[in-house]
């Protein structure tokens, strides 16, 4: 067991895991983060996506150990003061999803595509959600929703 | 004949409207309830070992190390509970004679596919569980795999199950002269070899697909209770808990099933599957609640696949392109074992191949084939699309041949909107339609006769990059399904549907539905439904579902069949409610019922000012106080109900695709889809489900397809190599819609589920074809890889079998 200690959504938090723990397993089963979830095993599918020191991440695809000292960002954490991201609004208004299954990685995958590029062609778009599946949309409405999030004010910090 | 509605009436404020979904807010922010979540005091985890061989002899299993290691709790192979275990269910043997192979959950003699679950490991924590199954030793004797569709019904051929003495599961018939619903079908193909007509034979494939919810299935079951709870990542709770009771002798009524969150089903989760059984299983063993939930892998090995038939198709036709005749011969894969619907699917398409067209003489056969693969079952559109592909594909050879426009030929051969109600030659009522009206759309969206002659000129001038126009005037039968039908054809049961509406003291309305959503948004549909019924707030009414304890009655959601079905029990149920509400309404009013009148969910006395609101009345009923003597103090209804016939929605969708000559690449560059799907209720949601079921059927068309290698290993058993497309692979569509209403429910509603899956397949491969077809292709295999068409192009045959994962995701070495 490996002592690690980083912030999760704003909180501090330590405890001690398997150094095989992955980043997305210590999120859901021991902090309860249950919000972020697995999608494949292969760090295909995008769905574990979170933000690692600001920058989106599989998180399947990380250590529990590697985050040891940064600062993690999930699904549950991007709403601030009951406002909602307006990454999260665009995906409600323009109907981003369905099953909702892959909608937390493709939201935190979308806002650090904004953050990157704050006024994407909807090429860039498709390209830079490329890593994340969602089996129910067929994406026209994702890239509308990121579309929509970058006309409102979603690649603002 | 039926009318075409130019602006739907819109009586009231909610149906129709783009209402943003009740949904959503907890899955964008994550509060969200997937069974996987789910954690209970003292739960146990289960790993499952499985066959690496597609069919193999246990000749013994070792499980003491696994039992040995830390924090294992039990382990179980199939002699341990093979007189307990049960055999899963086949809810439709499609012939008295099917052949159909007990299939146990876990295997105990044999395995019969790779991937089949031969051992089980419960342990404290799903990790220790895993660890612990690489320790059971299984001894395997490999035996022959039957693996090839096509020879596995030849004589001679290696038998998937030895002891059955057969590949052939069942062969099902249906031919129109013996029906009564139209002529011979060889006296039509003798006809025309006759006089000068034409006689078309195709042969196609549908190749194996994998459901790939986003999901991975998940169960957990607690059996502290004085009823065992399940959830379930399912699209069919209620089902389920009746094959549970069924199979396992426990009480129906001490059997909870739950659907909870549910993430995408596609029919992939219309499955009782052999995980539920032995967790189920597991559970009342252990006494302990006990979870398990799939690897994506385990899930693209084990869950089930769709698809998957050799389709020989013979079309007659006159010399003018007249069809007269239709000879349709399948063999379908059933996989290792008959499935919960089984060779169910493949039998739905018999009522499809038709299609939308008046064909005088018809002849269906299907073989249901039993191979060493994993299990087929339902994949959206279950069997409709194989038959849409199979007739929009050969109507497009006919075209080729004749000398004509595609889109003419179909004209030539469709049901016209003056004939509606028409029964088709396999036996069906199409209740409306307006084929004309859907692709003069279609064609004016796309611009249809200015891409044709960009096409014409890129053939004049030999450009390297061909442009191809492809067609598909679908139509489906949705609204699963009128309970007599589903008796006649040996299904196991009925089609109806339930909902309960209950009117709260404080106004608000519960909804209960036995349709048990897992993406497609009931919760907003059917409170739109319900706010215009009642007239109450949208934002007032609640719908509940998927937990057998709450939706008690259902037969839960598939086949395009919640709104039609279920929002028609929704309708009847809300109804119900209002003439209740009346006799109290007229009694605090002290007026009668006779003069009163209910609209905008307020019960006047015709002619004065006087009324009162339902909610007030649901008050003082729940209050009592006042009530004419006798009354039961409740306005709570329920309603069940049994279509009287499917619904058909059609449309027209055209697909321009170009093709690079010398290299093979496509690329879309437009996609038009104008559905007639009936009343809209929510226009957002069903664009979205439009869009989604588009792509899946250009998946199917360009890169999905599950691989097997000559041992019968899934070769394309991982995400990477499994080809789901992207954002990246994708282009944004262009939907409309004409609205023929439905008459054969209140609403007007057909269905739109499957709508885009079922259309999209053939238009795409239709627009592929149609790029190369004068440079003398006329056909190519699913998926159209750039290497499929680029042999196709170079004369070589367009029919070679997929070897490696069909398209893969990443170029070997840039992982």
């Amino acid at each position: 067991m490996t002592r690690i200690s980083l912030k999760v959504d704003g909180q501090n938090v330590s405890d001690d895991v398997e150094p095989r723990t992955l980043l997305v397993h210590y999120l859901r089963e021991q902090l309860g983060k249950t919000g972020t979830v697995i999608g494949c095993d292969t760090s295909n599918c995008g769905a574990c996506t979170v933000h690692l020191d600001g920058r989106s991440v599989k998180s399947c695809n990380v250590l529990a150990v590697q985050a040891d000292g940064s600062e993690v960002t999930t699904i549950e954490g991007l709403s601030a003061n009951g406002r909602l991201h307006p990454v999260q609004e665009a995906f409600r208004e323009c109907h981003g999803l369905q099953c909702g299954y892959c909608t937390p990685g493709m939201i935190m995958q979308s806002v650090d595509l904004l953050q990157e590029n704050p006024h994407p062609t909807e090429e860039e778009i498709r390209l830079g959600l490329e890593g994340n599946l969602c089996r129910c949309t067929g994406y026209h409405n994702i890239v509308k929703a990121v579309q929509y999030a970058a006309d409102n004010g979603g690649g603002d910090k | 004949m039926t009318a075409l509605e130019e602006h739907p009436a819109t009586p009231a404020a909610e149906i129709g409207r783009d209402r943003r979904r009740k949904e959503d807010q907890r899955l964008i922010t994550g509060r969200t309830r997937w069974t996987d979540n789910i954690v209970l005091p003292g739960m146990l985890h289960l790993a499952m070992v499985r066959s690496p061989f597609a069919h193999a002899k246990i000749v013994s299993i070792d499980t003491a190390a696994a039992a040995e290691a830390p924090n294992v709790v039990a382990v179980i192979t199939g002699r341990d509970v093979a007189e307990e275990q049960g055999g899963l269910p086949n809810a439709w043997p499609i012939t008295p004679d099917q052949v159909t192979p007990v299939h146990p959950p876990i295997a105990v003699d044999r395995a019969t596919f790779a991937g089949e679950v031969v051992a089980v490991v419960a342990a404290r924590t799903a990790a220790e569980a895993r660890d612990a199954a690489e320790l059971v030793d299984v001894e395997y004797e490999e035996l022959p795999a039957a693996l090839d569709l096509r020879a596995a019904v030849e004589e001679g051929a290696v038998l998937a199950h030895p002891d059955l003495g057969t590949n052939k599961s069942a062969l099902w018939v249906f031919d129109s002269g013996t029906a009564g619903t139209g002529g011979d079908v060889e006296e039509a193909i003798t006809k025309a070899r006759a006089d000068g007509g034409i006689v078309l034979e195709r042969e196609y494939r549908q190749q194996r697909l994998i459901p790939a919810f986003m999901e991975p299935r998940s169960v957990v079951v607690d059996p502290t209770g004085e009823q065992i709870t399940m959830w379930s990542a399912t699209q069919i709770p209620h089902i389920l808990r009746f094959l549970l009771a069924a199979v396992t002798g426990v009480a129906e009524s001490k059997v909870r099933v739950i659907a909870p969150d549910v993430g995408g089903g596609f029919g992939g989760k219309l499955q009782s599957t052999p995980e539920e059984f032995i967790t189920f299983l597991l559970a009342r063993r252990l006494g302990k609640p006990v979870k398990y939930t799939e690897t994506r892998s385990e899930s693209l090995v084990a869950g089930h696949h769709g698809r998957d038939q050799w389709q020989k198709l013979t079309l007659a036709a006159t010399a003018d392109g007249t069809v007269t005749g239709l000879k349709v011969e399948l063999l379908a894969d059933l996989g290792s074992y008959v499935a919960l619907v089984g060779g169910g699917v493949p039998v739905l398409g018999a009522f499809m191949f038709n299609a939308i067209y008046k064909i005088p003489a018809y002849h269906f056969a299907c073989q249901t084939v039993l191979t060493n693969k994993t299990w087929t079952d339902a994949y959206r559109g279950a069997g409709r699309p194989e038959a849409t592909f199979g007739i929009e594909r050969i109507m497009d050879e006919l075209a080729a041949e004749v000398g004509v426009d595609p889109l003419a030929i179909r004209e030539k051969n469709w049901i016209t909107h003056e004939e509606f109600p028409f029964t088709t030659v396999a036996g069906l009522t199409y209740d409306s339609g307006n084929y004309e009206a859907a692709t003069a759309r279609a064609k004016e969206m796309f611009g249809y006769d200015e891409l044709r002659a960009e096409q014409a000129k890129r053939r004049e001038s030999n450009d390297p990059v061909q442009l191809g126009i492809g067609i598909s005037t679908f139509t489906e039968m949705c609204g699963l399904a009128p309970s007599r039908v589903l008796g006649s054809l040996d299904y196991g049961a009925g089609g109806w549907e339930h909902a309960s509406v209950r009117m709260l003291a404080t106004g608000k309305v519960e909804v209960v539905t036995g349709a048990s959503p897992h993406g497609q948004g009931h919760e907003t549909a059917f409170s739109q439904i319900v706010a215009d019924r009642l007239g109450v707030p949208f934002e007032d009414v609640e719908v509940l579902h998927g937990d057998t304890q709450i939706a008690h009655r259902g037969l839960d959601t598939y086949g395009s069949r919640s709104l039609v079905v279920g929002g028609e029990a929704v309708v009847r149920a809300a109804d119900k409610v209002i003439e209740k509400a009346k006799v109290v309404a007229a009694h605090l009013l002290e007026a009668s019922a006779d003069d009163l009148e209910f609209s905008g969910g307020r019960f006047s006395v015709r002619g004065t000012d006087q009324g009162v609101s339902i909610a007030e009345v649901a008050l003082a009923t729940f209050a009592a106080h006042n009530l004419p003597d006798g009354l039961e103090p409740s306005l709570d209804s329920d309603a069940t109900y049994d279509p009287v016939n499917f619904s058909f929605p059609h449309g027209t969708h055209l697909c321009a695709i170009e093709v690079d000559t010398e290299t093979g690449a496509l690329s879309m560059r437009k996609y038009v889809a104008c559905d007639d799907i009936g009343t809209v209720i929510n226009p957002l949601i069903v664009a979205g489900q439009v869009h989604g079921g588009l792509v899946q059927g250009i998946a199917q068309a360009l890169w999905e397809e599950a691989v097997y290698d000559e041992a019968g290993t899934l070769v394309s058993g991982s995400f990477v190599d499994y080809l789901l497309p992207t954002a990246a692979d994708t282009i944004t569509f262009d939907i409309d819609h004409t609205i023929t209403p439905a008459t054969s429910n209140t609403l007007g509603t057909k269905g739109v589920g499957e709508a885009g899956t079922i259309a999209s397949t053939p238009a795409v491969v239709n627009a592929v074809v149609d790029a190369v077809r004068h440079l003398g292709v006329h056909d190519i295999q699913m998926p159209c890889t750039p290497e499929r068409v680029w042999k196709a192009i170079n004369g070589a045959s367009a029919h070679t079998p997929t070897v490696e994962a069909a398209v893969p995701h990443f170029e070997g070495g840039e992982q």
